[in-house]
């Protein structure tokens, strides 16, 4: 295999693959930001007390959750145009992007608030602090510590689900390799080429979560 | 406008549930084989054999860092150039049984770790011998701390076969991209599709999280 590899058919599209990897960075760094603020704005309303502002998050949370982020795709992308919403393909990526991670952000952060000892809260309440008061300098300061380490695998599957952006044509790393299978019938080159780039985000997100979960632990210990 | 569209959909209704028994298909018998390898590694991986557990470690790295998409892509466009010609339906089941593979070796590993060391000792000194003690000592007490991920895996697997549908397998997510051809609307079309994946997974996640409940209370004991 390794005589036919074609390595200056990759150096000759470096180019491609370079635009493509800061492509493929940035929309999954858009998506994650985006489902940040969704994942915030859905888990606070889930663990309301409102029934007007907790059920329309549940069913939220719980569609995207049941279904796949392919599907959700292909809805936003031959559904927004069928209303009548004008929408580019960079659009509907990242809306479908952060609306499908925002639903495990909101689960994920709900998670962490949840597994604030409820000794904290009691202490905090006897202490006079209101609710606001109470997040703000008891509960999220230890919930986001917890948090962080489940962040970063979520940020690991946003990068990995961003390849499907490729099926609506978007330019990334998947559509580099499809590109170079098309132009050059070099599929091997290409694809392994889009593999070997995803890997190495892959890589760098690891060590920051085998980091993040260390210092869990001294703040836990320390 | 939305009356015509709706009829249209319901009468191809059949060709979206044969969609759906191609989906319960591919991702059935990949969750099979993936379970049975998955098992294999994890218990692998959980033992002292240190060049098998690094081999086995890499690989699950390498399927954990890549989209599943890529992997299925070289496995349909570059085996054939090895003269391996796959259908689409055999690379797809093979592609999601290894996906499965690797997810549930790290599930397995880590509920064999979670067993104390005092057990395996124990059924060292009753006379047990290696198979023995998985079977009747660690096993059955980390399944307790495998079986609520694995539920929950096996739905983030339902929905990755999804992806299959890019090389050609006829499955609901395909069945809806041929459609919504035809009928040109997206809303009606994916919300089906949506809803027939719905149908699969909600019950299971359903299923996992109570699991995580009764495992869960039962061995904080």
């Amino acid at each position: 295999m390794l005589e036919t590899f074609n390595f200056r058919v990759i150096l000759e599209y470096l180019p491609l693959y370079g635009t493509c990897l800061l492509a493929t960075l940035w929309l999954s760094a858009a998506g994650l930001a985006g489902s940040l603020a969704v994942g915030c704005a859905a888990c606070a309303m889930r663990i309301s007390r409102f029934r007007a502002l907790h059920w329309p998050a549940a069913v939220y949370i719980e569609s995207i959750r049941s279904t796949p982020l392919l599907a959700q795709l292909y809805f936003l992308y031959f559904g927004l145009p069928s209303l009548g919403v004008p929408v580019s393909e960079t659009t509907v990526g990242i809306l479908a992007l952060t609306l499908n991670s925002g639903a495990y952000m909101a689960e994920i952060i709900r998670g962490g608030i949840q597994s604030v000892a409820p000794g904290q809260i009691e202490a905090a309440v006897s202490s006079g602090l209101s609710y606001l008061q109470r997040m703000r300098s008891i509960v999220l300061p230890q919930a986001v510590g917890i948090t962080l380490p489940p962040m970063l695998g979520q940020a690991i599957v946003l990068v990995k689900d961003s390849a499907l952006l490729s099926l609506i044509s978007l330019m990334e790393l998947t559509r580099a390799g499809q590109i170079l299978t098309s132009e050059r019938f070099m599929p091997a080159e290409g694809f392994l080429t889009s593999a070997a780039m995803y890997l190495s985000i892959y890589y760098v997100l690891k060590a920051l979560t085998v980091w993040s979960r260390k210092r869990l632990i001294h703040l836990h210990t320390g | 406008m939305w009356g015509i569209y709706l009829e249209q959909l319901l009468q191809s209704l059949p060709f979206f549930l044969k969609g759906l028994w191609m989906t319960v298909a591919v991702s059935g018998l990949s969750l099979l084989l993936g379970t049975a390898v998955g098992f294999l590694w994890g218990i692998v991986r959980a033992s002292r054999r240190r060049i098998l557990k690094a081999l086995i470690g890499a690989w699950v790295d390498v399927i954990r860092g890549t989209p599943f998409l890529v992997q299925i892509f070289i496995l349909f466009f570059i085996l054939p150039e090895f003269g391996v010609h796959l259908e689409a339906f055999p690379a797809a089941v093979i592609a999601l049984s290894n996906l499965a593979a690797c997810f549930i070796c790290e599930i397995v590993s880590s509920g064999i770790e979670s067993v104390p060391h005092g057990q395996r000792e124990a059924a060292v000194s009753s006379g047990l011998n290696g198979y023995q003690q998985l079977r009747h000592v660690i096993l059955p007490q980390a399944l307790r701390v495998i079986l609520p991920p694995l539920v929950g895996q096996y739905v983030l697997l339902i929905k990755d076969s999804s992806v299959v549908s890019a090389i050609g397998v006829m499955d609901v997510t395909r069945a809806g991209w041929l459609t919504v051809q035809r009928i040109p609307q997206g809303i009606l079309v994916f919300g089906l599709v949506g809803l027939l994946y719905f149908a699969i997974c909600y019950p299971l996640i359903q299923i996992s999280g109570a699991l995580e409940k009764r495992l869960g209370r039962s061995s904080r004991r």
